[in-house]
């Protein structure tokens, strides 16, 4: 292997194909996303109701956007799963002895996972579109949306990629995924932010991820909102965590 | 004692013994239902606002989901914990002792009886902190614990069920999900009146979680309302003994293959 895309590519087709031989592998990523999409969108559709929620392509939509960023994001931290399993089995200290560029390793790992990120993408899209979803926004709009929610999967991948190389055993399995799960749960996940009281509105205010979120339901309802604080936010979390990630993949290599 | 007792006694020490000494099997199970429930009752409180809905403590509407959440990891528990019996040989050793198989089932369940009333403590002393008033004092709270631990043993054998069926820690665990979507399509958000997603109520109204679910929170929120708790008793104790009838069933197979 010549290059660092020679060494991504290769990588990230090892990774695909482990992942489609072992359906216990890849059905569960595949089913939270859409069990989430069912119990929020189906189960609390009433929520439009409540008094000063305004979204006027419906909750199916505001919940769509949710659920996609979350899908994106344990797209990837489920990705780096994969990684701690190739430490623990020794893989990866094969593969760190065979390829020239270990900035491949990387992006390896993060073409795998937004490969399989984009499967499960498509299908929560297409139950979302047969669940009758109203979609406000245009073309450019929904580029805004899937942008957003590709960047967030890097994320994922990379915080997740960071921890695997530093504990490189799949017991690092919750720190992987707890973090995520309470970041994007502290987010306006079920009603608007202005709709938020106690506790949870001062966090969600803080909240990083609230904007990505606020973004992107601006995008699905054609009336775009904090784009450039969302996409500077997103950008922002790419280049730390992919430093994050690199420092973990030297530390693991000078662990042997 | 007679034998069975003993019997019984000496797998659930086991049993819980081997769960206590594992904090990576019993801390999550304890705090992850704490976590969500701080969270989404929050993040929910909006919903209180709704025409019809029936108090203005999201808290404690929502309370009873961490005994359910906490019910299907203890199903995960107990499955997990006799998939390995079985993988490392242990089920098969114990076979050539006098142990009868219902001892065995009992006492696995044991397990998760113990977790279920550690958690089914936790998750009521938390919400009691938190403010939330049980409407039907202190008998109801111990309604709620008794319920929350029938639940518990209800899942635990179904853990146990598949256990016995597919023989593997990772085929329990891939059950999960499937368990976990019946926690989802039920009452556990809103009250089934209020859903209005015509599919998912008609799920949720068929589904027997969203009777247990209701059955504590009718002693929340309600005071005594005996049609929710016979309903709710009634679908737990079927899950108990529909779970235990076929892990019974299961073992018979699998010790007369091994």
């Amino acid at each position: 292997m010549r290059s660092r895309f020679e060494v991504a590519i290769a990588l990230a087709y090892r990774q695909n194909t482990v992942l489609f031989k072992n359906p216990s592998l890849f059905l569960p990523p595949m089913l939270f996303p859409l069990m989430n999409f069912v119990a929020f969108a189906g189960g609390l559709s009433r929520l439009r109701h409540v008094p000063g929620f305004e979204f006027k392509s419906g909750y199916t939509a505001f919940q769509f956007v949710f659920v996609l960023l979350q899908s994106a994001a344990f797209g990837g931290v489920f990705a780096g799963f994969g990684i701690a399993r190739d430490f623990e089995r020794g893989f990866a200290k094969r593969l760190l002895v065979s390829a020239p560029h270990r900035g491949g390793i990387i992006m390896g790992y993060a073409l795998a996972a937004l490969v399989r990120w984009v499967m499960i993408a498509v299908v929560l899209t297409i139950v979302a579109l047969i669940a009758h979803m109203r979609v406000g926004g245009d073309g450019v709009d929904l580029f805004g949306l899937f942008a957003l929610a590709i960047i967030f999967n890097q994320v994922g991948l990379l915080w997740a990629a960071g921890i695997a190389t530093r504990i490189r055993s799949v017991q690092a399995g919750p720190l992987m995924q707890t973090p995520v799960f309470m970041a994007l749960f502290l987010a306006p996940v079920y009603v608007p932010l202005s709709l938020l009281s106690g506790w949870i509105a001062a966090v969600a205010r803080l909240n990083p991820l609230t904007f990505l979120i606020e973004s992107g339901r601006g995008f699905i309802d054609g009336n775009p909102t904090q784009v450039v604080a969302a996409f500077s936010i997103a950008g922002c979390m790419l280049v730390v965590f992919a430093i994050w990630a690199r420092t973990g993949l030297a530390r693991a290599e000078r662990a042997g | 004692m007679s034998d069975l007792a003993r019997q019984v006694g000496l797998i659930a020490h086991r049993s819980l013994v081997r769960t206590a000494r594992q904090p990576g099997a019993w801390i999550p199970p304890l705090l992850f239902p704490l976590m969500l429930m701080a969270v989404n009752s929050n993040g929910l409180r909006a919903a209180t606002h709704l025409p019809g809905f029936p108090t203005t403590s999201f808290l404690g509407f929502f309370l009873p989901f961490s005994f359910m959440q906490g019910a299907l990891f203890a199903s995960g528990i107990a499955g997990v914990d006799l998939a390995r019996d079985i993988d490392t040989g242990f089920l098969n050793r114990l076979a050539l002792t006098p142990v009868r198989g219902s001892a065995l089932l009992l006492g696995q369940v044991g397990g998760a009886l113990g977790l279920g009333t550690v958690q089914g403590l936790c998750y009521l002393g938390v919400a009691l902190a938190a403010g939330v008033h049980i409407d039907a004092g202190a008998g109801g709270a111990l309604l709620i614990l008794l319920l929350a631990v029938t639940v518990a043993a209800g899942f635990g054998a179904l853990g146990l069920w598949l256990a016995l069926r597919t023989g593997s820690g990772e085929g329990v665990q891939s059950q999960f999900p499937l368990l976990f979507f019946l926690l989802i399509i039920s009452s556990m958000n809103l009250p089934r009146n209020l859903i209005e997603v015509s599919w998912f109520r008609d799920l949720a109204t068929i589904n027997p979680v969203s009777y247990m679910i209701e059955a504590m929170r009718s002693l929340v929120i309600q005071g005594w309302n005996a049609q929710a708790l016979a309903l709710g008793f009634g679908f737990a104790l079927a899950l108990l003994i529909v779970s235990m009838a076929l892990s019974s069933r299961q073992l018979r197979y699998r010790m007369t293959r091994t």
